[in-house]
Formats: structure tokens, C-alpha cells, sequence
């Protein structure tokens, strides 16, 4: 369990986090989304008390990160650079870590066995490709056997086996009961492995939904529909909650409406159909469209005050 | 197959698994071992140490000084039995200190410091840490180093020699290996202050061997009093017998020089602790 309380960072006049509230529950696979700079990975570092909130507080667990006598047991975490030093084996950054802990040897055969780096353990991290890095620092994040699993961006670098394993294996931690809290950029990424979401735009909240309530709420199907009597079943169609636009004579792009409901419209009144058929948003145009608002809404704060100044 | 292995990790993960400073020392320890640079680093502090005071002590065999020839300023004189042996230290120090800024701001070049500061999240254990292992290693290394190469300039000076049984020469041979330590300590906290590895080598060499020059050159009322404090001259007035006016008594160098390394990691482990990481 993660718990965020009106946590905010700047940096200087930057803000990079600004009064974030949200929690991230045990059992099922959290996605923290938003575009790059949207102060994801600032939160995460917040989480592990490397960067100090400026007001604001954060727990693990009901304590603060740094207050639990065994840390890598209670979070384990990928940032989003390599954190490795290159000029050392994937073996003995894995060892040194356990070694903190008290954590032997076995331990890290075996995460280093469970991310598969096994054949390039001895070898020097600065050597590896970024996906081989991910690996690592997966292993890294799994040594404590941590009831948190918190990854920065877990899928960059790595191929599409890589990635199906990644989604497996947070499945997997979430289905063991822990805390995952996953952050990406991608939209498509987090809809196939998360179950709920945690969405930010410039440092703010703009969603904490389900992934099922966030599409819902995001999609406005839009109905394509191509009569030769356009006009008229534009005015049937019209109403508070529907919007009908027309690209080309002849053709209505429908939203607020299902095509059920315009057919049977268009079928009372009488008028011809040539096309009838739904335009499904993408989950990634729904994202852009969601966190658009989000930059659109903290753009008018500073124009008032550049006014002001 | 990944997940079977999570679902029975408490056979690998102690069910005492928690961070204690021992452990931290031992983890700081594998690190410093596993890196390439710390060794063959260690190795040519030993090897520039043992090899310099041995060559200075055959050349002093060959050219005895006349009496009465002044010390140079900044590090053990090589004109006297004693110096000449440690004659190694001058050019040991700058390889031992940056050895010390190496482990820590090499933390930083690399994203490492992210990773030993997660794990071990109160900060300092892991500066104090590496502090520990780097003066530990050296002392294991460099006092044998020091005590056999002073043997060893003895045997070259021969009749020239002095004794390890003399007054204050092993107070001094003794001094010179806990010199080195320590300057491998300050390049430590300097890396951890800066965490620039070109910069806070810089600022080592500057301090041991460009301030006190410039030093000099104040006016001799200023240089005076401020030269012997400087730490490359408190530790010269341990590391030697002859009575320089200039320096302070062994004893009163002993405590500059510590204070010097408690200042300066104090100050490392404050900005630690603040400081984002």
C-alpha cells in the first residue's frame, strides 16, 4: 500500500508535482500514467525518500520509506536510468545490494535465474544492452521479496518477449497479493497489464479509475453515418448530449448516439442508409485527449499570471 | 515458471533480512572489491610507495646531503634517511585520494548512488561505510607497505640508516600509512560533497599540494600562522622526526589532520542526508 497525500516537488520555479493525493492498493496492477514530464518518476523517487517533498507526505506501508529497518523488503523498485555502476557484474551489484540486508547468495541466483540474465551474470553491467539493464534492475527490485513492486518505465528497451514477460510477471506479483505501481507513457502498455489507473498531467491528477471506467469515460465512440438524405437525419439526430458534425456532404460523424439508436431513428423516419458504423476512439487518442485537458487547464493560471507580472 | 519461484521466496529471503551497519560495511566491501579501478588503485599506491622511497634512499646512498641543507616545503623531505624512505608519500596521496573520490562520485557519474541509497535509505551508513572499508583496506595494505620499505631504504643507506627503534621513527613510518588513509578518506567526503568525479579530484590535489604553495606565498605573518593547520603539513609534522619550527608537534599534527577528516566528512554526511539524491 502506497498512500500520497498532498505531495508536491519543485524544483526552483518548476513544479514538477503539484499537491498529488492518491493511493495504491495491494492485489491488482496500478498504472501510473502520464506524458513524459508529467512528474511520474519525481513521485516514485519521492516514494523511496531520494528526492524530499517540498510539502506533502508519502508512506509505504503506513511509514515513511526510510523509517522501515528493512526497506528492500518493503519496496523494491526500478528507476528509470540504469542506477548500476557500468564497471561492475550484474552478480556483484545484485550481491552487494543483498549484502545490505543480510540476503545471501541463494536469493540472488535465484532473482538473477527468475529475470533470465543467468548466462550474463559475470559479465560487467556497462556492457548491457537496455533491455539486459531492465533485467537488472527488475532482479534488483525483486531481491527483498518486496510487498511493494514499484517499476519506472519497466518496458522501455525491451522486445515484445520481454514486454509479455514483464506484464506476467506484475500480474503475477499482483495475484500474490503485493502493492504494483507501474509507471509508462503508454496508454496501450498500461490497459493490457494494469487494473486500475493513477493518471497525471503536469504534476497533477487528472484520473485515479479503474482501466474498464477510464475507457468508458475517455471513449466517445464516434458513429459514422453516410446518407443521401444527410440533412434531415442530422436534425432527428441532434440533441443536449449528441453532437453530429459533417466532414464531407453526405456524411455525419456522430457522437452521444449508438448506432442502434440512429439506425432505428433513421428507420422511423423513413430515410436511406449507405453506411452505419461505429469509430472506435483509441485508447491512446482518449489518453491525449484527457491529459490535452489537463495542460489546457493549468495553461490559464499563468497567463493571468504573466498578466499580473 | 517466474512466478513459482516468487511464491516461495522465504526459503532465500532470512526472515531476519533488515539493514544493519555491519551488513552495510560488508555490501560497501563487496562493492569496493569488485570494481577493477579500486584494486589495481590500491596496488599502485603500494607499488609508487615501496618503489619512490626505495629509489630515493639509493640516490640519498649515492649523494649524501651536505649539513644544513633546508627541507623543501610539502611532504617528507627526502634528505634525510627517514624522508627519503617515505618519499613515496608525495605521489601515493594523489592516487589514494582519488581512489577515494572515485568510489563515491563514481557512484554518482554512474546512477549507482540510487540504488545504495533505496536500500539502505538513513544515507549515511553508506558514506560511513565506504569510509570504513577504504581506511580499513588501507591500513591492512599500507602499513606492512610502509614498515618494509622503510626496512628496506634502511638496508639500502646502510651505514646511513636509522633505526625503526629510534626515537619517533615508528611514530612516523606508522604516521605515513595512517597519512594515506586518511587522504584516501578526505577524497571520500570531497566526492560526496561535489559529486563530480573531475572536480572533486581537483579539489583534493589543490588542498595537498597547490594551497600549500600558495600559502607560502602570503605574507609571512599570514603563511605563518595558517601553514601548519593545512592538511598536508599537519600530516608532515607526524610523518617526520626532524624538529621543523615551521611544523606542529606530532601529537598537535595527529589532531589537525583528524579534525581536518571529521569537518570534512561531517560536512559530506550533512549534505548527504539534505541533498536529493
Amino acid at each position: 500500500m502506497i498512500d500520497v497525500t498532498n505531495l508536491s516537488k519543485r524544483y526552483g520555479d518548476k513544479v514538477a508535482v503539484d499537491d498529488l493525493t492518491f493511493q495504491v492498493k495491494p492485489g491488482v496492477v496500478t498504472g501510473f500514467l502520464g506524458p513524459n514530464g508529467a512528474g511520474k518518476s519525481t513521485t516514485m523517487r519521492m516514494v523511496l525518500g531520494l528526492d524530499t517533498p517540498t510539502s506533502g507526505s508519502v508512506t509505504v506501508g503506513g511509514r515513511r520509506y526510510a523509517d522501515h529497518p528493512a526497506p528492500l523488503r518493503e519496496v523494491g523498485a526500478l528507476l528509470e536510468a540504469k542506477a548500476v555502476h557500468t564497471g561492475r557484474t550484474a552478480r556483484d551489484h545484485l550481491l552487494a545490494m543483498a549484502a545490505t540486508h543480510g540476503i545471501g547468495r541463494r536469493r540472488v541466483d535465484e532473482v538473477i535465474d527468475l529475470v533470465g540474465l543467468r548466462e550474463v551474470a559475470g559479465k560487467r553491467a556497462g556492457g548491457f544492452s537496455l533491455g539486459m539493464g531492465q533485467r537488472l534492475g527488475i532482479a534488483a527490485a525483486l531481491l527483498g521479496d518486496p510487498k511493494v513492486v514499484m517499476l519506472d518505465e519497466p518496458v522501455n528497451g525491451l522486445d515484445p518477449d520481454g514486454i509479455r514477460w514483464i506484464r506476467d510477471l506484475l500480474k503475477g506479483l499482483a495475484a500474490e497479493g503485493r502493492t504494483v505501481f507501474v509507471s509508462s507513457h503508454l496508454m496501450s502498455e498500461m490497459a493490457q497489464t494494469a487494473e486500475h489507473l493513477i493518471v497525471v498531467g503536469k504534476g497533477r491528477l487528472i484520473a485515479d479509475v479503474s482501466v474498464a471506467e477510464f475507457v468508458a469515460r475517455a471513449a466517445h465512440d464516434t458513429v459514422r453515418v453516410r446518407s443521401p438524405q444527410a440533412t434531415r437525419l442530422r436534425d432527428l439526430l441532434v440533441g443536449p448530449d449528441v453532437t453530429v458534425t459533417g466532414g464531407e456532404p453526405g456524411l455525419l460523424e456522430v457522437t452521444g448516439l449508438t448506432r442502434e439508436q440512429i439506425g432505428d431513428r433513421a428507420a422511423t423516419a423513413g430515410l436511406t442508409l449507405h453506411e452505419l458504423s461505429t469509430q472506435q476512439t483509441s485508447l491512446e487518442e482518449a489518453f491525449m485527449t484527457l491529459t490535452r485537458d489537463a495542460v489546457e487547464y493549468t495553461a490559464e493560471p499563468t497567463a493571468a499570471g504573466r498578466t499580473a507580472r | 515458471m517466474s512466478t513459482d519461484t516468487l511464491r516461495r521466496p522465504t526459503a532465500t529471503v532470512p526472515a531476519d533480512a533488515k539493514v544493519t551497519f555491519a551488513r552495510v560495511v560488508r555490501a560497501e566491501w563487496i562493492k569496493f572489491r569488485s570494481l577493477r579501478s579500486s584494486v589495481i588503485m590500491v596496488i599502485a599506491t603500494v607499488v609508487l610507495l615501496a618503489g619512490l622511497g626505495l629509489a630515493f634512499s639509493a640516490v640519498l646512498a649515492d649523494n649524501p646531503p651536505e649539513a644544513g641543507t633546508p627541507a623543501p616545503p610539502g611532504g617528507p623531505s627526502s634528505l634525510d634517511p627517514l624522508g627519503a624512505s617515505l618519499g613515496g608519500v608525495n605521489l601515493a596521496q594523489l592516487l589514494i585520494g582519488t581512489l577515494g573520490v572515485l568510489l563515491v562520485a563514481g557512484e554518482y557519474a554512474t546512477g549507482m548512488i540510487r540504488s545504495s541509497l533505496a536500500a539502505v535509505p538513513r544515507r549515511w551508513p553508506v558514506l560511513v561505510g565506504k569510509i570504513v572499508v577504504l581506511a580499513g583496506v588501507s591500513l591492512a595494505v599500507l602499513v606492512p607497505t610502509a614498515l618494509l620499505t622503510f626496512l628496506g631504504a634502511q638496508g639500502v643507506l646502510g651505514d646511513e640508516g636509522i633505526s625503526l627503534g629510534d626515537d619517533g621513527v615508528l611514530r612516523a613510518v606508522l604516521g605515513a600509512a595512517f597519512y594515506l588513509a586518511g587522504v584516501g578518506v578526505l577524497g571520500m567526503a570531497v566526492g560526496a560533497l561535489l559529486r563530480n568525479t573531475a572536480g572533486a579530484i581537483t579539489t583534493v590535489v589543490a588542498l595537498l599540494l597547490v594551497v600549500p604553495g600558495v600559502v607560502s606565498l602570503l605574507p609571512e605573518r599570514v603563511s605563518d600562522a595558517v601553514s601548519p593547520y593545512l592538511p598536508s603539513n599537519a600530516g608532515e609534522a607526524f610523518m617526520s622526526i626532524s624538529s621543523n619550527p615551521d611544523l606542529l608537534s606530532p601529537g598537535a599534527g595527529l589532531a589537525v589532520f583528524v579534525g581536518w577528516l571529521v569537518a570534512v566528512v561531517g560536512a559530506a554526511v550533512v549534505r548527504l542526508k539534505r541533498r536529493d539524491a
